[in-house]
């Protein structure tokens, strides 16, 4: 066999294995109507507001709910520590450069 | 037609030789590029499934929340509010939710309190979140001893255990009685943690928001907009931040890339010399060269976009968890969905692909123009 043909061969397999990353994207996302459609109701009957994935420090479990000032409450020195902190944009204004 | 294709199976037939030439040094590049391509897609992949499951779930949250504010902090807000802020058109339904967080030494974790408006529970009875019972080791049936702020221990008997799948957004629920739930926390008959109101029409909300502030001014509102923008912005600036850790690899990769792809060795001028004497045209050396680099190129966007994919949705993006987890004890388990924007992976494509690929013909056609004779020498 050419170098050619088993690359052309190597490089079929590849994009048609992203072709079929494609496909199972739509697949599985389709299979998880049933599974993001539980969580909603969930959601709404429940009235949460956010999601659970940064559980560490109580105010950056309802990252939608607490205050911008919330990591100083225990004192004003008491400097924000946890990591997800730092994940946290910073206000719009901030950002803006204003 | 079929005579041009022939010519480019030549040309690929003689650019693979060649690379073969020098094995290790063109397999390390394609190592590191592609390892590049995969922490750039893993991370885009990850924060945008993130960021679409987010927004999909808590598209069901309230519509308004309105907190209390007392010198600035959330303070529990009296029942009596629902009646002072009156009639406003548009909310069609209006009352208070009661939650709050208790440290559990034990395991020192938070936990998230709640008290359920869709279920009746008894006063002992305790619903859970599948990431406590993991944690705790509890299963349904078993008891959960805490101890209040009134120094009285409370045992919750487990009732039922939240369904996994839901983990994203209840991990650390703990749903009680009203009753037990304020005897716990000692919170006054009358009072809650924030109120929820209902709105039909969501065109209103902005108004009705208004109106809010002006009647109760103590108050702050807070639209089911702002919570779904607040999590579009976490995912955006933590992806900004993680690609800002990622610039000193990119601009290292970048300069070794360039160098490798843009400086001609004296072996490949040698080569090039040789080709031009044996007849090869200034065109044929420069496609030879472009499939030099579209082959690296090409194989490391593949390889890197699909060992990101699997790394983002088969093994729930290990890499990444560290980072998103910080010091949490309770960490939902959860398998992303996979929600790919068709632009963000063009635009990968684009970045990946092309400046390597142009970056390897622009040296290739200043020698492949210079005599022959000369570049030998």
């Amino acid at each position: 066999m050419r170098k050619s043909d088993l690359f052309i061969l190597y490089l079929g397999t590849l994009s048609g294995l992203l072709l079929l990353s494609l496909v199972d994207a739509g697949n599985r996302s389709h299979l998880a109507t049933q599974q993001l459609a539980e969580t909603r109701r969930e959601v709404r009957a429940l009235e949460l507001t956010d999601l659970s994935l940064f559980t560490e420090a109580r105010y950056t479990r309802h990252l939608s709910q607490s205050d911008r000032h919330t990591p100083f409450q225990d004192h004003p020195l008491a400097l924000e520590h946890f990591p997800s902190g730092s994940l946290v944009a910073p206000p719009t204004l901030l950002r803006s450069g204003r | 037609m079929k005579a041009f294709i022939r010519k480019q199976r030549y040309l690929i037939d003689f650019t693979l030789s060649s690379l073969l030439r020098r094995p290790g040094k063109n397999l390390g590049l394609l190592v590191v590029y592609s390892l590049i391509v995969f922490l750039l897609a893993s991370v885009m992949l990850f924060t945008h499934a993130l960021r679409s499951e987010a927004r999909l779930v808590l598209a069901d949250s309230p519509e308004i929340i309105l907190q209390r504010m007392v010198a600035g902090r959330h303070d529990l807000i009296p029942g009596s509010y629902l009646e002072k802020m009156g009639r406003i058109r548009g909310v069609i339904g209006k009352h208070g939710r009661l939650w709050g967080y208790f440290y559990d030494p034990a395991v020192q974790a938070n936990y998230t309190l709640m008290v359920p408006r869709d279920r009746q529970l008894a006063e002992d009875e305790a619903v859970i979140g599948a990431a406590i019972a993991r944690t705790r080791g509890v299963s349904r049936g078993d008891f959960l001893t805490f101890r209040s702020t009134d120094g009285n221990a409370y045992s919750f008997r487990v009732s039922a255990i939240l369904a996994s799948d839901s983990e994203l957004v209840s991990a650390d629920l703990i749903l009680v009685s009203e009753q037990r739930f304020r005897t716990f926390f000692g919170i006054p008959e009358g009072y809650y943690t924030d109120l929820v109101l209902n709105v039909r029409n969501p065109k209103e909300l902005r108004k009705v928001a208004e109106k809010l502030t002006l009647r109760l001014p103590d108050t702050r509102p807070i639209l089911r907009d702002e919570i779904l923008r607040t999590y579009d912005a976490i995912f955006n600036w933590r992806q900004g931040i993680v690609f800002v850790l990622l610039t000193g690899t990119i601009l290292a990769f970048v300069i070794f890339a360039w160098d490798k792809a843009s400086g001609l060795s004296a072996e490949e001028r040698r080569e090039i010399g040789i080709l031009k004497a044996i007849g090869w045209e200034t065109s044929d050396v420069i496609r030879m060269k472009f499939w030099e680099g579209a082959i690296i190129s090409l194989s490391a966007f593949l390889l890197g976009y699909l060992t990101a994919y699997g790394h983002v949705f088969y093994a729930n993006a290990g890499l990444f968890e560290p980072v998103l987890k910080g010091w949490s004890v309770l960490y939902p388990e959860f398998r992303l969905t996979p929600f790919i924007d068709g632009l963000q992976l063009a635009t990968l494509f684009f970045f990946t692909v092309f400046p390597y690929t142009v970056a390897t013909i622009v040296p290739i056609w200043r020698a492949a123009i210079t005599d022959p004779d000369t570049v030998m020498r």
